[in-house]
């Protein structure tokens, strides 16, 4: 048993009576403006540009980056808590807020330069400009060592032009800014990947068709292909080669969010249901009276309440790892394939617990379980998640 | 030049109020939000402080638990705030509010403004604004929708005010006090630095003493609260084809005198 982790003396993070302000704030404003338009940006795939200008303002698009930097100078516990409020309300709308916060100005955070930090992170932070992160290729994922788009350093040595097709970029259709991990080095797999800042004004670079999706269909996903695309060296995020380690590093903080995002959803149709179940009489009595209601009452509240401390113990770690420089990718890897496949759970059985009410289009429960299934897949699937976490505590590759 | 206005904690509007057993009221665990028709005075208060090159101070009477809608009024953006609690002041009356709110705002300077929202949602009540302009000699513009202009050389405001059968424009001599109402505005959130600037912000508190003010004789007290009592409900099954459902649905309603 030498690989649980004893060493946390305090069992979830402290809460302050700013993080109490701060969840109070984004739950209401979840539910006063995001909540009415989930249904209609579900319906239309438009992205939601108005809500997430007024997240920006408020401080929702930078929660970690320090004041100077444009941010909200908060810590993870505070990003964690408004992920869950934002996903309750929509998760498209939690998807968009991922990206930015903990892909994104995350990565710029902790491998930016002064000078990319000014010119890149800050306007993210503050909200004016919206960032993407772009790893996926159409047939690469997290074996990365296989994607084919490439960066070719110029002949005089001042920039570099990018070729590929990128797939499956949030934000794509509208970001201004993006994180891109492309080959400079084939030959050297993994270690031959390196991480670029793209202007998406520049151009070379097109924004590709808008992906049909099942679920989160608000957060606007697209193609971006490069052609012949130059980027001055300056714009390399950390080293040439050190991709790959930054991609991975970045998906850390990443999961932390989908789990809060898993999370919140699972918590929206849970609290649908039990509402329902109290309500919809059946045989002469509420529903929530059978004993099979209460079985699945039961084991929806205790697995989302797993899901929560898991979610906690990973910002724990996240916050140790900070003081140590070590990683957290287990902690995040068990939160992350917890609370996703306990949102596949609760969404499933919730839609249940209404019967034909939950499968129509009238109520939101549909949505939820449609939303839900992408937690499962993307930031490394519930596949990746076991693989990591079972080559940490093995110690074999 | 300085714009002043008054806020309140109520309980949550979704909570539920009742009287417990020791006769006071609660509202069980439920959190206190900022008095909902208060948020458009707030807002008023930013946005015309910052036309008028002023500072916006917000003030709360009552205990502690009336920090929290001072900490929400900072972290919207007003400038100042100021709680004033006082062993006399509790329970308050309306007049005795009015007394405490006056001195309050005459211990400031320079006040153009004083605002309010158009009334308290937990005791319902907006006798208290008429009070204070009395009490301080002000003109009061109640139902006010719109701030048109503002002319602090002359000394002048002009407001447009909703009464029921339409829309008044008024003009008035500064200091002024007005309630507004919730077409005037549409209240920001606070942002995520507002919160954290606000949660680090010591709120002075004013004693009676250190406004220079004793409070009216009390002419009513308040004796006892009371829920009301449970209402009775009963549920009637008209069975049979729809027609005759109809029509023993309309004898029983015409019985009733419903109809």
């Amino acid at each position: 048993m030498g690989a649980v982790d004893q060493r946390d003396s305090a069992l979830t993070p402290s809460f302050t009576p700013e993080h109490e302000a701060l969840q109070s704030l984004v739950r209401r404003f979840a539910q006063e403006k995001i909540k009415p338009i989930a249904e209609q940006f579900d319906e239309s795939g438009e992205f939601p540009l108005e809500t997430i200008r007024e997240m920006g303002r408020l401080g929702l698009m930078g929660i970690e980056v320090p004041e100077e930097y444009g941010g909200a100078g908060m810590d993870t516990l505070a990003y964690v808590l408004t992920m869950i409020e934002v996903a309750k309300a929509d998760a498209s709308h939690s998807t968009i807020l991922s990206v930015n916060n903990s892909l994104y100005c995350h990565a710029l955070m902790a491998f930016g330069t002064e000078e990319q930090k000014q010119q890149f992170l800050v306007p993210v932070a503050s909200g004016e400009k919206i960032g993407a992160y772009s790893l996926t290729e159409p047939m690469s994922g997290s074996d990365a060592a296989t994607m084919s788009s490439r960066a070719v350093l110029s002949d005089d040595g001042t920039h570099y032009v990018i070729n590929g097709r990128k797939s499956w970029v949030t934000s794509g259709p509208v970001a201004d800014v993006m994180i891109l991990f492309t080959m400079t080095e084939p030959e050297r797999g993994n270690k031959g990947i390196t991480a670029f800042l793209i202007d998406a004004s520049q151009p070379g670079l097109k924004r590709g068709k808008k992906e049909p999706k099942l679920g989160i269909r608000a957060s606007a996903t697209s193609e971006i292909l490069y052609e012949d695309y130059r980027v001055p060296v300056a714009n390399v995020l950390g080293k040439v080669g050190e991709g790959f380690r930054i991609a991975m590093q970045v998906l850390d903080a990443g999961r932390i969010g989908i789990a809060s995002q898993a999370l919140g959803i699972a918590e929206a149709a849970y609290e649908a249901a039990l509402e329902y179940a109290r309500i919809r009489r059946a045989f002469g009595s509420p529903i929530g009276q059978f004993q099979m209601i209460q079985q699945k009452i039961a084991d929806m509240r205790t697995r989302i309440e797993a899901s929560r401390q898991l979610i906690y113990h990973a910002v724990l770690a996240k916050a140790r790892a900070k003081q140590t420089g070590g990683r957290y990718t287990t902690e995040a890897s068990m939160a992350k394939l917890f609370a996703s496949e306990t949102a596949a759970f609760v969404t499933d059985e919730a839609l249940q617990i209404h019967g034909g009410m939950g499968y129509s289009k009238e109520l939101p429960l549909e949505r939820y379980y449609r939303d839900a299934r992408i937690t499962r897949i993307y930031e490394g699937t519930s596949e990746i998640q076991r693989m990591v976490i079972a080559r940490s505590e093995l110690g074999l590759r | 030049m300085q714009i002043v206005t008054f806020t309140r904690s109520t309980p949550d509007t979704a909570a539920r109020v009742e009287v417990g057993s020791d006769g006071k009221i609660t509202w069980g665990g439920a959190s206190t939000v900022v008095n909902p028709w208060d948020e458009y005075a707030l807002e008023e208060a930013i946005v015309q402080a910052k036309n008028i090159g002023g500072k916006a101070t917000v003030i709360a009477i009552g205990p502690e638990m009336h920090s929290e809608a001072l900490k929400h009024s900072l972290a919207m953006g007003l400038d100042e705030a100021v709680r004033i609690e006082d062993p006399a002041l509790d329970p308050v009356d309306g007049l005795s509010y009015a007394a405490a709110a006056a001195a309050a705002v005459n211990k400031l300077e320079d006040v153009k403004l004083v605002l309010f929202g158009k009334e308290a949602v937990d005791v319902g009540t907006d006798q208290h604004t008429v009070m204070i302009a009395r009490k301080l000699g002000f003109p009061l513009l109640t139902s006010v929708s719109k701030i048109l202009a503002i002319d602090t050389a002359a000394g002048t405001i002009q407001v447009e005010r909703t009464l029921e059968g339409g829309k008044q424009v008024v003009t008035s001599s500064l200091p002024v006090v007005i309630s507004v109402t919730k077409e005037i505005n549409e209240p920001r959130y606070p942002s995520f630095i507002g919160i954290r600037k606000a949660s680090k912000a010591t709120i002075p508190v004013w004693s009676l003493a250190d406004l220079g003010v004793s409070l009216p004789v009390r002419r009513t007290v308040v004796n006892a609260y009371s829920n009301l009592p449970p209402r009775s409900v009963e549920v009637e099954m008209i069975d049979g084809e729809p027609a005759v459902q109809a029509k023993l649905l309309v004898d029983r309603l015409l019985e009733e005198k419903v109809l």
